[in-house]
C-alpha cells in the first residue's frame, strides 16, 4: 500500500511535467514585451526601462530557455516573481490557498452529506415521492449555473432576509462561509445523488443481494454491510473525478462572493496578464486535484478489501 | 403512429427536454419578430431599472434596455457557441480517437497520455488559461470551448473502435479490400455514431454553461453584447435596487441547460440498451 502510494506520487513528476510545458507555451507564446506592457507599464516607459525590466524576468532569452528556467525554479519549489507586484507568487498563492480548501471542503461535505443519502434512500424506494423528488432536484442541480444560483442565494438570504453576509471573506467565519460553500456544493450534490442512486440500483440486482435475502438477512443489515459498501467504490470513482470540476468552479464562486482565493487571484491575474501568477495559480490548482484523486484511490483499498495495491 | 406516442410517454426526460430544447432554438430563430425592442440600440436611460411591467416584462437594466428582448437575442449566442464548440470538439475527439483504437502502437499512447492529461485540467481552469493567451472576446470563447471538451469523445470513440475492430463486419470489410480510411469512416464511424451524440448533446449543454461563467467573469463576450452571462456580470451590484436583472438571464441559461441535458439523457436511454435494461 505504502509502496503504491509512493510509486503514484512518482507518477505525478512526469504529468506535471507535461502541464507545466502545455502551460508554459500556451501563456508565453506572446512576446515578453507585450506581457510586460499589459502587466502594469504604459507606452511611454523609455526605452532603457524596458530593457532592464525585460533582462530582470529573464524574458530576453529565448522561449526555451525560459522554460527550462521556470522548470528549475519549479523543482526547488519557486513558483517565480508577479510581474505586476514584484512579489514571489509562492506568498501570493500561498496567502490564498486556505480559503480556497476551505471553501472547497466545506462544499464536499455539504455535497456528501446531502448527495449520498438522498441517492441511496431514492434508489430503495424507487418511484416513490421522494426519489421523484430528488432527480427532479439532481438534474435541476447539475444544470443551474452557479453564478445565478448564488445571486439568488445572496438576494434571498442577505437582501431579503437579511442574515447573511452578500460578499467578503469576514476572517473566514461560518456565516460568511455558508452561501458560497452551497452554491459551489449544490452541482457536486446533485452528481453525486444520481450516481449513488445509479450505484445502488445496480447492486440491488446483484446475486450476492438476493443471496443475502434467501439467507434471511434483515433488510437493515443488507442495505448497511452489502448494498452501501459495494456502492461506495463506485461512488467515490465520480466524487474523486468530479473533484476536478469543483475546484475549477470556484473560480467562478470565489469572484462572485469577493472570497480571496486562489480562483479570484487566478481570474484577475489574466486581467492583468500576470502570466507567473497565472501559472503558478492553475498548477496549484491542479496539484490539489491530482493529490485528491490519489487519496479516493486508497480509500477503495479501505473500503472493498477486494481491491489490492502492489 | 399511435406506438409512437406511446412509446415517447414512457421517455419523459426525452420529450420535456426535447421541448424545452425546442422552445430555445425558436427563441434564436424568430428573435426579431419576438424580441419587442432591439436588445442593443434601445438604451432609453430615462426607464433605467425598472421593474417588470407590461411594458418592460422583464423590466429593464441600468442602461435603460429591455431585458426580455436581451434574454431573446441571448438564446442565439448560447446556442451558437454551443454548437460550433461542440462541432470543433466533436470533430478532434473522432478523429483521435478512430485514429488512436485503429492504428494503435505509439499514436495510440500518445493520443491517449494526451487524454489523459486533459481529463486531469479541469474543464474551465483549460478555457481560462486559453483565454489568457487570447484576451476577452466571443470569438475567443469559440476556440477556447473547442479545444477544452474532447477527452470524452476521443476515449469512447476508442474504445468502441477496439471492440469493433474484431468484429465480422469490419473483418469482412477488410476481406473486401477496402482501405484504412475506408473501413473507419464507412464501418466504424455509422455503428458509433449513437454514443457520440450523446456526449455531443451533453457537451453543448456544457459548453452553454462554460460560455456563460466565462462572460460573467468578463473574459467573454463584451458589453452591450446580450449574452446571458454577460449580462449578470454586473448584476451583484444591482441586488438591492433591482434584482430582476438578476432573474430572468439565470433562468433562461438554466432552462436551456436542462433541456439538453435531459434531452441527452433521453437520447441515452434509447441509444444504450445496456442501459435501458437496468432502468425500470
Amino acid at each position: 500500500m505504502l509502496a503504491y502510494a509512493l510509486r503514484r506520487l512518482l507518477q505525478f513528476i512526469p504529468t506535471i511535467f507535461v502541464i507545466t510545458l502545455i502551460m508554459f507555451l500556451l501563456l508565453n507564446v506572446l512576446p515578453g514585451d507585450a506581457t510586460l506592457m499589459a502587466g502594469g507599464l504604459r507606452k511611454e516607459v523609455d526605452a532603457k526601462v524596458m530593457e532592464t525590466m525585460r533582462r530582470q524576468f529573464g524574458l530576453d532569452k529565448p522561449l526555451y530557455q525560459r522554460y527550462l528556467l521556470y522548470v528549475k525554479d519549479l523543482v526547488t519549489g519557486d513558483l517565480g516573481v508577479s510581474f505586476l507586484r514584484r512579489e514571489k507568487v509562492n506568498r501570493l498563492v500561498g496567502q490564498r490557498v486556505w480559503p480556497t480548501l476551505k471553501l472547497a471542503i466545506m462544499a464536499m461535505a455539504i455535497a456528501v452529506g446531502v448527495g449520498i443519502p438522498l441517492g441511496f434512500f431514492s434508489a430503495l424506494r424507487q418511484g416513490s415521492l421522494l426519489d421523484t423528488a430528488s432527480m427532479v432536484g439532481a438534474v435541476s442541480g447539475v444544470s443551474i449555473p452557479q453564478f445565478w444560483l448564488g445571486l439568488l442565494l445572496m438576494y434571498f438570504f442577505s437582501v431579503v432576509l437579511r442574515i447573511l453576509p452578500t460578499t467578503g471573506y469576514g476572517g473566514g467565519d461560518l456565516k460568511h462561509l455558508l452561501l458560497p460553500a452551497v452554491t459551489l456544493g449544490v452541482g457536486y450534490m446533485a452528481l453525486l445523488a444520481r450516481t449513488t442512486r445509479a450505484a445502488v440500483v445496480e447492486v440491488l440486482t446483484a446475486d450476492y443481494i438476493r443471496t443475502a435475502h434467501a439467507k434471511g438477512l434483515s433488510e437493515l443489515r443488507i442495505n448497511r454491510k452489502h448494498v452501501l459498501r459495494n456502492t461506495m467504490v463506485l461512488v467515490l470513482t465520480t466524487a474523486g473525478l468530479q473533484f476536478g470540476a469543483l475546484m475549477g468552479q470556484t473560480v467562478i464562486v470565489e469572484k462572485l462572493f469577493s472570497w480571496p482565493g486562489i480562483g479570484s487571484l487566478l481570474v484577475d491575474s489574466i486581467f492583468q496578464r500576470d502570466i507567473p501568477v497565472t501559472q503558478g495559480c492553475i498548477l496549484v490548482i491542479i496539484v490539489v486535484f491530482l493529490v485528491v484523486n490519489l487519496a479516493v484511490d486508497l480509500l477503495y483499498a479501505a473500503i472493498d478489501p477486494r481491491i489490492e495495491y502492489k | 403512429m399511435s406506438d409512437f406516442f406511446k412509446k415517447l410517454r414512457r421517455r419523459p426526460s426525452l420529450v420535456i427536454g426535447g421541448l424545452l430544447t425546442s422552445l430555445v432554438i425558436g427563441m434564436a430563430v424568430f428573435a426579431p419578430w419576438l424580441a419587442p425592442y432591439d436588445p442593443v440600440d434601445f438604451a432609453d436611460l430615462m426607464v433605467s431599472e425598472e421593474p417588470p411591467s407590461a411594458q418592460f416584462w422583464f423590466g429593464t437594466d441600468n442602461y435603460g434596455r429591455d431585458i426580455f428582448s436581451r434574454v431573446i437575442y441571448g438564446s442565439r449566442i448560447s446556442l451558437a457557441v454551443g454548437l460550433l464548440s461542440q462541432v470543433i470538439n466533436t470533430f478532434i475527439g473522432v478523429i483521435l480517437g478512430l485514429t488512436a483504437g485503429y492504428f494503435g502502437k505509439w499514436w495510440d499512447d500518445l493520443v491517449m497520455g494526451v487524454t489523459n492529461i486533459m481529463l486531469t485540467i479541469p474543464a474551465l481552469i483549460f478555457a481560462l488559461a486559453i483565454m489568457a493567451l487570447l484576451g476577452p472576446g466571443l470569438l475567443n470563447v469559440f476556440i477556447a470551448l473547442g479545444l477544452t471538451n474532447w477527452s470524452y469523445t476521443c476515449r469512447i470513440t476508442r474504445s468502441q473502435v477496439l471492440s469493433s475492430r474484431s468484429l465480422d463486419y469490419v473483418t469482412a470489410a477488410r476481406a473486401l479490400g477496402y482501405g484504412r480510411a475506408r473501413i473507419m469512416l464507412t464501418q466504424i464511424l455509422p455503428n458509433i455514431t449513437g454514443p457520440i451524440l450523446v456526449i455531443a448533446t451533453l457537451g453543448v449543454a456544457y459548453a452553454i454553461l462554460l460560455e456563460a461563467s466565462l462572460s460573467f467573469l468578463g473574459l467573454g463576450a463584451q458589453p452591450p453584447t446580450p449574452s446571458w452571462g454577460a449580462m449578470l456580470a454586473t448584476a451583484r451590484e444591482q441586488l438591492f435596487t433591482a434584482p430582476w436583472i438578476s432573474i430572468f438571464p439565470g433562468l433562461a441559461i438554466f432552462i436551456t441547460v436542462m433541456g439538453l441535458n435531459l434531452f441527452g439523457d433521453g437520447l441515452r436511454d434509447i441509444l444504450d440498451p445496456h442501459l435501458t435494461r437496468q432502468g425500470k
